[in-house]
């Protein structure tokens, strides 16, 4: 278990020194001069080599690397080109709304896909199952943002049942800050909630037809009991695995979703700093959220063997 | 990390046959549909100017916010821009991005997953680049890379190229990896082939079918992404009319004129869908396990 876990980080570390040098290199794509641009068209000489400075763009490439990861090790992400606030207070500060969010998608997701797979499972070419296929490729071809501006339009705007835009800390009260919360993450969670369900149907489909699967039928245990105690456990790793590798995919919406609803996150913040050409935010936002889908899979590995003690490599 | 596994095809996959169209789409009503979507979309796409639209930038500060009228079919915007020729012109950004995005996608992905099965001292560090760029959440790396290259719809092919790269390339490294199995492969590599020889003239041709299929993906996510980003103000510039550009300009009024969101929104959805039900077509044709055309 301990060389297993120790592995699985040892594995992760070069994925996350990818990470970090494409986010490094990324400036020296910037056409012309990146203190140019990142300062502005109506910058002073002066103003432009501060950026210059300040992004250490004056020293060559490999010593700017070197002392960009030392500082990152050291919890410092730079500091805003706009407000001149270390980055990550600025994240600091957007952190709550970003993280309810995600966990609250994630949650629903979950409780919505897997029952939905398992459903579609149980009666393949059933209603589930039809259901799952109409809402997989509707929910592939409608945009994130469409989603959440049709239901916020239906459900707000004219039903009146939760509120039209804007966030409610937890500090408020459970209630109002789960409700202002409620239609971003339905929003979010449709594509997710779809590409769970239909791993949990391949998944549970293949469970299904072990000879254990028919021994317990044949003991005369009930269909949902079989479904759900004997089937799912050894059908999760897949959908496990995808739950984990989604999580990317609804970070990314989270960042455009905030801006639908004005709940002033992360993606909020990000927007922001891309009118502003706020390189070193948008920089710490990407690497941070690549960082939290790194150990969202490192987690998701390690909970394999957790739920099947074969795994021992 | 667990980015998709690469899962070895158990038989040889079927090669694309696309001699017969005619005959793929009538055992596919699905890719039918899609196909028929798509080229409505592009002939409305292509023949813009001749469908009753007038200039999509022209400015009319009387008309604005005009409803539907004769003049107007969808009505205006908050410029007084015509709806209906904005939504018309929109789909040729997306279509665009979508085609060109797919094909570079395919292309580099080929190429490094090709590479990446066939030579295996470069295999772990080109996966593990592929890995680290997969680990970006797509959009945020599209975000970063607008952020720095600026707006224009060549600088959104590239980044949604980017994004799609590892993916094509992880596919394809897999599906070469089981095609390296087979006979024919080993007899090319018994009979003194080079390593050239064997990829482009022994393996690519396997590859065919695969690579339709995630150019499918590929198109699809690329009109995805660049309305995301014209949405959030990262992609294409302001000035041309994309469908994620109306729908950008829209968001201040979505409460008073929802339409200027939900129009291109149909439009974008129903190309988008198109392709995915195209593509979801191809991949049945394909697959081994359902036995045949159907």
């Amino acid at each position: 278990m301990l060389s297993y876990t120790l592995r699985r980080i040892l594995m992760a570390i070069p994925v996350v020194g990818v990470v970090a040098v494409v986010i490094f290199s990324l400036l020296y794509f910037t056409p012309g001069d990146p203190a140019l641009v990142l300062a502005g068209e109506q910058a002073t000489p002066a103003e432009v080599e501060q950026v210059r400075a300040s992004l250490g763009l004056d020293k060559p490439p490999y010593i700017r690397f070197v002392g960009w990861v030392g500082n990152i090790l050291q919890g410092d992400l730079g500091s805003s080109i706009f407000t001149r606030q270390p980055v990550t207070y600025m994240i600091g500060q957007r952190l709550e709304p970003t993280l309810s969010l995600v966990v609250f998608a994630v949650l629903l997701s979950i409780a919505c896909g897997i029952p939905f797979g398992v459903a579609a499972a149980s009666r393949p070419g059933g209603v589930a199952d039809r259901a799952l296929t109409a809402v997989t490729v509707v929910g592939f071809s409608i945009p994130v943002f469409v989603a959440g501006y049709a239901l916020a339009f239906v459900f707000a705007s004219k039903l009146h049942w939760l509120p039209v835009q804007g966030f409610r800390p937890m500090s408020d009260g459970i209630l109002p800050f789960l409700r202002s919360l409620t239609l971003p993450a339905i929003s979010l969670s449709i594509i997710y909630t779809a590409i769970i369900a239909a791993v949990t149907r391949t998944s549970m489909l293949e469970v299904l037809n072990q000879d254990y699967i028919r021994t317990a039928t044949a003991k005369g245990l009930g269909p949902t009991y079989i479904l759900f105690r004997h089937a799912l456990k050894n059908a999760s790793i897949p959908v496990i695995t995808v739950i984990g590798s989604g999580i990317a995919t609804l970070i990314g919406g989270a960042v455009i979703i905030e801006n639908v609803f004005a709940l002033p996150g992360v993606g909020r913040l990000t927007v922001d700093a891309i009118s502003h050409r706020d390189y070193p935010v948008i920089q710490g936002v990407v690497l941070l959220s690549s960082a939290a889908y790194v150990m969202v899979n490192l987690a998701v590995d390690l909970a394999y063997t957790v739920l099947d003690p074969r795994i021992r490599y | 990390m667990t980015a998709i596994p690469a899962v070895p095809l158990p038989v040889r996959p079927r090669r694309l046959d696309l001699s017969r169209p005619i005959g793929f789409l009538r055992d596919h009503p699905g890719a039918a549909a899609g196909a028929g979507l798509l080229t409505l979309m592009l002939l409305i796409s292509v023949l813009a100017p001749v469908l009753g639209t007038i200039d999509p930038r022209a400015l009319s500060i009387s008309d604005r916010l005009a409803g539907p009228s004769s003049e107007h079919i969808f009505g205006t915007d908050q410029l007084g821009r015509d709806l209906y020729s904005r939504v018309l012109y929109g789909g040729r950004v997306s279509l665009t991005v979508g085609f060109f995005a797919a094909l570079l996608s395919c292309i580099a992905g080929t190429l490094v997953g090709l590479i990446s099965a066939s030579f295996r001292m470069l295999d772990g560090l080109m996966m593990r680049i592929m890995d680290g760029l997969m680990s970006i959440p797509a959009i945020l790396l599209a975000i970063a890379l607008m952020a720095v290259a600026g707006a224009s719809v060549q600088n959104v092919i590239l980044a949604v190229t980017v994004v799609e790269t590892p993916r094509v390339a992880r596919m394809v490294r897999g599906v070469v990896l089981s095609l390296r199995e087979l006979p024919y492969v080993e007899a090319a590599i018994a009979s003194g082939s080079t390593s050239i020889q064997i990829m482009f003239r022994h393996l690519l041709p396997g590859l065919t079918g695969p690579i339709a299929v995630q150019a499918t993906f590929c198109w699809a996510a690329a009109m995805l992404i660049e309305a995301a980003l014209s949405f959030i103000g990262a992609g294409t510039p302001p000035s041309i009319p994309s469908w994620g550009n109306i729908m950008s300009d829209g968001k201040a009024l979505w409460q008073i004129k929802p339409e200027l969101i939900f129009l291109p929104a149909v439009f974008l959805s129903a190309t988008v869908l198109g392709v995915n039900l195209l593509g979801d077509g191809l991949r049945r044709a394909l697959d081994p396990k359902s036995g045949g055309g159907k």
